[in-house]
């Protein structure tokens, strides 16, 4: 009996151990084939590639604002907060009507200040209002379930993410809204560049929106590293009860944590709203999901990590329909593929380190 | 007035009763050790004092103010600092941001930087490892780093547990070499030890425990020589 049971364990071992590099080549082979057939075609221009990669990058670097809330929470609280996609939903609503505001008022197409003034504000306002939320949901959400098992403040998340998407819902309805963008921002005008003799336009939302990104990449970098905040939130990190031995308010870090992922969310959301156009209730799901997908592709827990999977993810799902002559609409498939082949191959992502034990 | 009072503390694990009655005092200036075998409830002690576990019943004074109503991280400001057991270090952090973790109940910049001379005077291998990340530092490193970690809060009362434990007998003799040269500088130091022994040859008085109760307090002189202590303890007879 005994035998049995071991012979075939060993068994189920060897061909378990064969499965993984059998995946692995029928990707590649795969993705090669694909590529090869659709460059050989040559359906695309260079100046189509260009646009792809434009894209991208900037599509990439919202997803890279997002991941950061998601790997700074996993990382103080190893926990997913799923309702991220919903608060920057809410920090894009919070500018769409600030700009709306401004609009209104007749200030937002004044003159150059007062179109920078409103974008400025509606920047803020967003940040503002996705800080708070973020901090209520820790505070109501998260906070009474610290020490329960890791399962609870999951589900807790999720709750708070349909939560808030339905009283968006109901708050906002369900009609799609377009962001008011100021005419010298508007979303069809840009810098031209010149691709293999065609017009390729970067616009400017994307070129403000990759620029912000970046800015706040640096800053919460350089906080996370440099500032006394940043070295008492990695000490929160590794363990909390040493760092109150320290003197460090751990639940104030721990609200910390979730204000600068919320204001981060913000500024996503108002950024996605300017670059992309259109908000409802809903937008947040879809971004939230990728930038989670990215965190993990980094390494969740992982700051640089989440910044380079949010562009790899961007680039990725903004080039590869196109290089494996696949159907634009399959980028959500591609994308959450590569979240299947990165569990599969590197479970702690491109930067991450192995989980200890009490972490995994 | 004492600088410590512990007054008849319960405290308990869930339905456990790991403290039943703990009653000790440490005056200013002295180094009090207690002593006890496995869950005897030394770091239970500790941890109690600190606030990490707050007990059901009894006072804990830290000259003569009740600390009951204070989180944990409140208690640091008030003067007092922990050596973990197992030391804890931050093992992600540098040395010197573990440093810089330490003296985070204080805001004074030339303290602080004077208090991080001290330490690095104290122990010279954290001055060359500063830049080395804490998770790769040898045992006995790390003893240091949480040892100097505690001393950058630059407390009145500094708990110490187990500093002894997993280490060389050589390191061991240093690190008590250092605690009493901590103490010479000021510091009231409560330290816990399964090395009763050593403990006893630093300290001026000692606690036994024994499942949850002190059944011995007396100076370490004393202990030393007490019958109970040296069979169950000392491992002598």
């Amino acid at each position: 009996m005994a035998t049995a049971v071991q012979t075939r364990a060993k068994r189920t071992f060897r061909i378990g151990r064969l499965i993984r590099p059998a995946i692995g080549v029928v990707v590649a082979v795969f993705v090669l084939w694909r590529l090869y057939t659709v460059l050989a075609s040559q359906s695309f221009g260079p100046d189509t590639w260009v646009r792809f990669a434009i894209s991208g990058l900037v599509l990439g670097s919202v997803y890279a604002v997002i991941a950061l809330g998601y790997t700074l929470i996993y990382g103080i609280l190893f926990m997913i907060n799923f309702a991220h996609g919903d608060v920057m939903m809410l920090g894009a609503f919070a500018g769409y009507f600030t700009l709306e505001a401004f609009n209104g008022a007749g200030f937002l197409n004044k003159n150059l200040p007062s179109a920078i003034i409103s974008v400025v504000v509606a920047f803020i306002v967003g940040m503002s209002v996705s800080l708070v939320i973020s901090i209520a949901l820790e505070r109501i959400a998260y906070r009474p379930l610290r020490t329960a098992p890791r399962l609870v403040p999951l589900i807790s998340a999720i709750g708070a993410s349909l939560f808030l998407e339905n009283v968006a819902q109901l708050t906002f309805g369900v009609a799609r809204h377009t962001y008011t963008n100021p005419e010298v921002i508007k979303r069809n005008i840009g810098w031209t560049l010149m691709v293999g003799g065609k017009e390729v336009l970067v616009a400017y939302t994307g070129v403000l929106t990759f620029v912000l990104s970046l800015l706040l990449m640096i800053g919460l970098y350089i906080l996370v590293q440099r500032t006394k905040m940043g070295k008492a939130m990695r000490a929160v990190a590794e363990d909390k009860d040493t760092a109150a031995l320290m003197g460090i308010d751990v639940d104030g870090v721990i609200a910390n944590t979730f204000a600068i992922s919320g204001a981060l969310a913000g500024a996503a959301g108002v950024m996605w709203g300017l670059h992309m156009g259109v908000i409802y209730h809903y937008v947040g799901f879809i971004p939230g999901i990728k930038a989670f997908t990215a965190a993990v592709l980094g390494g969740i827990g992982n700051v640089p990590g989440a910044m380079l999977g949010g562009l790899v993810l961007g680039i990725v799902e903004a080039v590869a329909p196109a290089a494996l002559g696949m159907p634009f609409q399959l980028k959500d498939v591609l994308a959450f593929s590569i979240l299947v082949l990165v569990l599969i191959f590197r479970p702690t992502g491109i930067l991450g380190e192995v989980l200890s034990g009490k972490k995994a | 007035m004492a600088m410590l009072e512990v007054e008849n503390i319960h405290s308990y694990y869930g339905n456990i009763h790991a403290l039943k009655g703990i009653s000790l005092t440490v005056e200013e200036g002295e180094i009090v050790t207690l002593i006890g075998g496995n869950g005897a409830g030394k770091t239970t002690t500790l941890r109690s004092i600190t606030g990490i576990l707050k007990p059901r019943q009894g006072h804990v004074r830290l000259e003569g103010e009740e600390l009951a109503p204070y989180k944990p991280h409140q208690i640091v400001y008030k003067g007092v600092a922990m050596v973990p057991e197992g030391r804890r270090i931050f093992a992600r952090l540098s040395v010197s941001e573990n440093l810089d973790m330490g003296a985070y109940s204080r805001n004074s910049k030339s303290e602080i930087k004077a208090d991080l001379e001290r330490v690095f005077e104290l122990f010279p291998r954290l001055k060359e490892r500063r830049n080395q990340v804490g998770g790769t530092l040898s045992g006995g490193e790390q003893q240091m780093l949480a040892t100097g970690r505690a001393l950058m809060a630059h407390p009145r009362l500094l708990l110490m547990d187990e500093p002894s434990m997993g280490l060389a007998p050589v390191l061991v003799e240093s690190i008590f070499e250092k605690i009493t040269e901590i103490n010479k500088e000021g510091t009231t130091i409560l330290l816990v030890e399964q090395n009763a022994l050593m403990a006893l040859s630093i300290a001026n008085r000692g606690y036994v425990l024994q499942t949850g109760e002190i059944i011995l307090h007396d100076t370490a002189e004393a202990l030393r020589t007490n019958e109970v202590v040296r069979k169950a303890y000392l491992g002598i007879t």
